[in-house]
């Protein structure tokens, strides 16, 4: 499960060889090929962009780096920045996906999944609490970066089941960057925003990128990739579907 | 024609002996609910059978038999136990306390203390301390098993929750000897104090729910409280209005149809041995013969 | 923690011929939320009640990580020790309330009860913790003399949870604790429960039929079929890329989301 560091030099993370296809077993069996060779390093200090036509594997890549989707073959490997020692999340132990999700990898989906009754600030706060971090300290914080992201005071004790989809947005973003996870991972963040929370976005990304922190996300808004993207790669490449 | 003759005590003598097994177990076990074969007796459940049972087991012709109700020597209950074994083992019976050798009563232990050779048979209507909580005998007996006893407690607390205090007057549940939490039959608590360290030998019979249970002579016998609600027993504002005794267990008794009423010794022989004793209550009439002994006295 | 706190190995119970589980292994950790999914008849339930230790197994291992360090089988322990595990260490949360709860008792006795039966013996003490309890399974304290009879379904199963949890326990097993509330009942039972497993720590092991149940509350999930396993793995990984086809079709018929 953990290799050692020379491996993997210094990137943050690394895919290997990864393949990933659905079967549909409601439809026959039917499989459907999402990417192959996935192959790509990650280091700090670093945003990659994963670029490509919709429906090219890019989410699905993010995914399998969150463990939210498990991989056919190949290896996603996490390396603990204080140990040095490189986890393979793609090998899909639960147990290591939960700690390496706590400790080492932070995301920012789509979408806010709501919780039914759990208050915007709390939402945000939970990484940290569930890392250790007092509950009135990590509500402060919390609602410093709901702030910075302009959501109205008067929403922070709601839960966001409510909110418009802007509002969802940031206290997802929130949530996604209160950490200081050693990897991000962004799906459109910026996707229903408008252009003054945009701009906070890309100078919170900014902020992470000077920390160290390495960034893999997906932006179809131009003006956001130009202004953080430092590689793109590009997924049409891994694209099982192309070949298809 | 002469009537069939009754065995000795009415039941025979296998089932005396079924029935003094269950009672040496019960003592060796003090505490402990002990089942036997229960036999159909010419009362209806609800007289006694069990203590009956218990007597007629122990029962021998030199034993003096004083049966109590409630206290009293002279209820119907009393009476027909009395008369039963009067006929049926011819033994001697009496009222007195002191005289007697077998007691059996139904809800009290007499005020006058027990001594040592003397056995006090309880008639018990239920048996298990729990049955109320937990209506499952299997579970009951895994509880006792196990001395799982935080459910005895549920009652009590309730008992604080509703009333301010434990409100249980009779029946209250005790454990024996640090081990079997035990019903003591529903005896008013008053009378829970005098069944620990008892120098009498104390039996109960349960004839419909067959269960004989035991305390030996000087059992230690707790009754159950909370730390911050200590068992306590009744206390009475007055004393006895014919004897006036104090500290003893007392009766309300109406004594017309406008509401009066007073307070008199629940134990009829207690009540009766200490005015033979010359004590008189506030309530006892002024008799014209004892006026007149007293004032040529 | 570095080792399992129920540890699981190839457990079968046969009624008869009949399988009710068979070749069953996995291991809950302190902390966690496993959750057991199914529809009826899959096994769940026999697999809760055997791995709590109400159902006795045909063969196979349950081994428990006792406070004091031991690892035992729970087939190795007296009776005793069982029972006092599941009243102190253990809940069990009924899918129907009146099963966990003494109805005819008063909710303060109800919680007071496990404080009760591990010798607690100061009335104020434990009225105390009981009003605590109640506070925080959202029941006014005004109502602690009151029977559950007088409750309704979803103020019962949060008096069940209180009950259960009185005694600070380290796993708690649930079966569809939200299975018999209104949907509007089930969101708050079910939320106040996901509050209370983080905040203690609790290690849980949910059987529910309820798929957006499990997503909310577990991280990890066994999926049953005709007594096996047929998938487990992250709550989300087995939810939002199922690989078994029983897998597939559930998510497809249950969850749209």
């Amino acid at each position: 499960m953990s290799v050692s560091s020379n491996e993997t030099g210094n990137a943050l993370l690394s895919v290997r060889d990864v393949a990933k296809s659905f079967t549909m077993h409601l439809r026959d069996g039917v499989i459907l090929p999402v990417v192959n060779d996935v192959n790509f390093e990650l280091f700090a200090g670093e945003c990659v962009v994963l670029g490509g036509p919709s429906g090219v594997g890019k989410s699905s890549i993010l995914r399998m780096v969150y463990g939210n989707y498990s991989i056919d073959s190949g290896e996603i490997l996490i390396r603990d920045r204080v140990s040095g020692e490189a986890h393979d999340l793609g090998a899909g132990d639960p147990r290591l996906v939960l700690d390496l999700r706590r400790d080492c990898i932070g995301y920012v989906s789509q979408f806010l999944r709501a919780v039914p009754r759990v208050s915007a600030l709390d939402i945000v706060a939970e990484p940290l609490v569930s890392r250790g971090v007092d509950r009135t300290v990590a509500a402060e914080k919390a609602a410093g970066v709901l702030n910075r992201l302009h959501l109205p005071e008067a929403l922070f004790d709601l839960p966001p089941a409510t909110f418009s989809g802007g509002e969802k947005q940031r206290v997802n973003i929130a949530r996604g960057f209160i950490t200081d996870h050693p990897i991000l991972l962004l799906d459109e963040p910026t996707a229903s925003l408008d252009a003054a929370n945009r701009d906070v976005v890309i100078s919170m990304i900014r902020e992470k990128l000077d920390a160290g922190t390495a960034v893999l996300g997906i932006f179809h808004d131009q003006p956001v990739r130009d202004a953080v993207a430092t590689r793109t790669i590009d997924v049409s490449a891994f694209s099982a579907r192309r070949a298809a | 024609m002469t009537l069939p003759e009754y065995n000795f005590a009415y039941l025979d003598e296998q089932t005396k002996r079924m029935i003094r097994r269950s009672i040496l177990k019960g003592i060796a076990i003090p505490g402990y609910q002990v089942p036997f074969a229960s036999r159909e007796m010419p009362m209806p459940y609800g007289w006694g059978t069990g203590g009956v049972q218990v007597t007629a087991a122990i029962l021998g012709p030199d034993d003096v038999l004083k049966v109590i109700d409630q206290g009293a020597d002279d209820t119907t209950n009393a009476v027909s136990i009395r008369a039963f074994f009067a006929k049926t083992a011819n033994v001697a019976t009496t009222t007195k306390t002191a005289d007697a050798t077998v007691i059996q009563t139904r809800h009290r232990i007499p005020e006058a203390p027990l001594s040592a050779g003397q056995v006090i048979v309880y008639q018990v209507p239920i048996p298990e301390p729990l049955r109320f909580l937990e209506p499952r005998e299997t579970e009951t007996r895994v509880i006792h098993g196990l001395e799982e006893y935080g459910l005895i407690h549920v009652k009590l607390y309730e008992d604080i929750a509703q009333h301010g205090h434990i409100a249980t007057t009779y029946a209250y549940p005790v454990k024996v000897e640090d081990r079997y939490v035990m019903d003591p039959s529903p005896i008013p608590k008053f009378d829970n104090p005098k069944m620990n360290g008892s120098p009498a030998l104390q039996l109960f019979g349960a004839g419909r729910e067959k269960r004989i249970y035991a305390l030996p002579p000087f059992t230690h016998v707790v009754s159950l409280d909370f730390e911050d609600h200590p068992f306590e027993v009744q206390k009475f504002k007055q004393p006895c209005a014919l004897c006036n005794a104090t500290g003893v267990y007392l009766d309300e008794v109406v004594t017309d149809d406008r509401g009066s009423r007073m307070y008199v010794c629940s134990d009829t022989d207690h009540c009766e041995t200490r005015r033979e004793e010359g004590h008189r209550g506030p309530g006892l009439p002024i008799s014209g013969a004892q006026t007149v002994k007293e004032d040529a006295a | 923690m570095t080792s399992p706190i129920l540890s699981v190995r190839d457990l079968e119970r046969r009624y008869g011929d009949f399988i009710g589980c068979t070749d069953i292994s996995f291991d809950v950790w302190p902390g966690e939320v496993v959750a057991i999914v199914g529809e009826s008849g899959s096994g769940k339930t026999t697999l809760l009640n055997c791995i709590s230790g109400r159902l006795d197994r045909s063969s196979g291992s349950i081994r428990y990580n006792m406070r004091d360090g031991r690892f035992p089988d729970l087939a190795d322990l007296s009776e005793a020790e069982r029972r006092f595990l599941m009243r102190t260490d253990w809940g069990f949360v009924h899918q129907n309330p009146a099963d966990g709860l003494r109805m005819r008792v008063s909710a303060g006795a109800n919680v007071g009860e496990r404080l009760m039966a591990i010798g607690d013996r100061h009335y104020g003490e434990i009225r105390h913790t009981a009003t605590e309890w109640l506070g925080r399974v959202e029941i006014a304290g005004d109502r602690i003399d009151d029977k559950p009879v007088a409750f309704s379904g979803g103020m019962r199963q949060r008096l069940q949870i209180a009950r259960n949890l009185v005694t600070r326990p380290r796993l708690i097993f649930m079966d569809e604790p939200t299975g018999g509330l209104d949907v509007s009942v089930q969101a708050r039972v079910l939320d106040l429960l996901r509050g209370l497993v983080s905040d203690l720590g609790l290690a849980v092991v949910i059987v529910t039929h309820d798929l957006a149940v499990a997503r909310l509350l577990s991280q990890r999930m066994i999926v049953m079929k005709s007594g096996r396993i047929v998938e487990t793995g992250l709550t989300d990984r087995v939810l939002d890329d199922p690989h078994h086809p029983y897998t597939q079709l559930l998510v497809a018929s249950i969850l749209e989301s």
